[in-house]
């Protein structure tokens, strides 16, 4: 007898379900029968596919609040600290 | 298989073998360069900042914090192998630093129920959406620039609960991959992945409500 492998049904899993895996799903976590269940899922229901268009977009603009700008006073505290320590360390 | 952890956050080992150029600023920095130092430091030091303000509060805490990595590195310096990137090997000082001198406030995983499921209130019993997402996702990204909308995000990472903003920052503010930031915090994938999933449905959840778009 053979195992007849059907394609999996966007109801397999309810949007719930499919809302509760898009970390893992986003981060290559799943294995290949549960990323089929929600690329199936994902690409039927538009509700489930546009929350996860937004969590791109978090995921995207979280990456955008680096602040660069190093206080002046606080590198020149740091550079202090080299100093020292370039001072007092063993001789070798 | 999940990856090994390393528990002594300074132990010298790590995954990711070390850019070649962080490698040649370590061998300038060990012949004393002032210039090598000052490159590193406006590499790190705000990402190590960051990091420590997920374990306190004061900004002028968490500024220590990192100093005293700092020197935790120069000091460490003739026993760095290399085996992980630098910044990884800061960042594991910085957290067992911040954690050792007493400073976190909450350094256990959030377990308030409330946390669990920002969404959950959105779906039936049976799982479906009775409140579906608004739909701003298309329009959202050429707004994205928007100086406000970083500006929000900030405060709302910073508002986050201590072990999502740590996952978070190291994450989605930073841009490290997944097993760096296990090993940085000690955390299983697994642990990191909640944390982070919870972390985005509510800045996801606050974008959404407050409109910033």
């Amino acid at each position: 007898m053979t195992i007849r492998r059907t394609k999996p049904d966007p109801h397999d899993i309810t949007c719930r379900q499919a809302v509760a895996l898009m970390t893992d799903y986003l981060d290559g976590a799943l294995g290949p029968d549960d990323r089929a269940l929600v690329e199936a899922h994902l690409a039927e229901c538009e509700n489930c596919a546009e929350h996860l268009r937004q969590i791109r977009i978090t995921v995207a603009v979280t990456g955008r609040i680096r602040e660069q700008d190093l206080d002046p006073a606080a590198r020149e505290d740091l550079m202090d600290l080299y100093r020292r320590w370039r001072r007092e360390r063993p001789a070798r | 298989m999940r990856a090994t952890i390393t528990t002594d956050p300074e132990d010298l080992r790590g995954y990711s073998s070390l850019d070649p150029d962080e490698g040649e600023l370590l061998r300038r920095l060990r012949t004393g360069d002032e210039e090598a130092f000052a490159c590193l430091v406006d590499r790190h030091h705000a990402a190590m900042v960051r990091l420590a303000r997920g374990y306190v509060r004061s900004p002028a805490v968490a500024e220590e914090v990192a100093q005293d990595a700092w020197l935790g590195l120069l000091r460490g310096l003739d026993r760095f192998e290399g085996r992980s990137s630098l910044r990884t090997w800061l960042f594991r000082i910085v957290v067992k630093r911040a954690i050792s001198a007493g400073l976190h406030e909450r350094q256990h995983l959030p377990v308030d129920d409330s946390e669990l499921g920002d969404d959950s209130g959105r779906f039936s019993q049976d799982g479906w959406w009775i409140t579906p997402p608004v739909h701003w996702a298309d329009e959202a990204v050429d707004r994205m620039v928007a100086p406000g909308v970083a500006a929000r995000v900030r405060e709302l990472v910073a508002e986050l609960p201590p072990a999502q903003r740590q996952v978070v920052t190291l994450r989605d503010v930073e841009g490290l991959p997944s097993a760096d930031v296990c090993s940085i915090l000690g955390i299983s994938e697994g642990n990191q992945r909640v944390l982070l999933h919870r972390a985005r449905a509510r800045i996801r959840r606050h974008l959404e409500q407050e409109a910033v778009w």
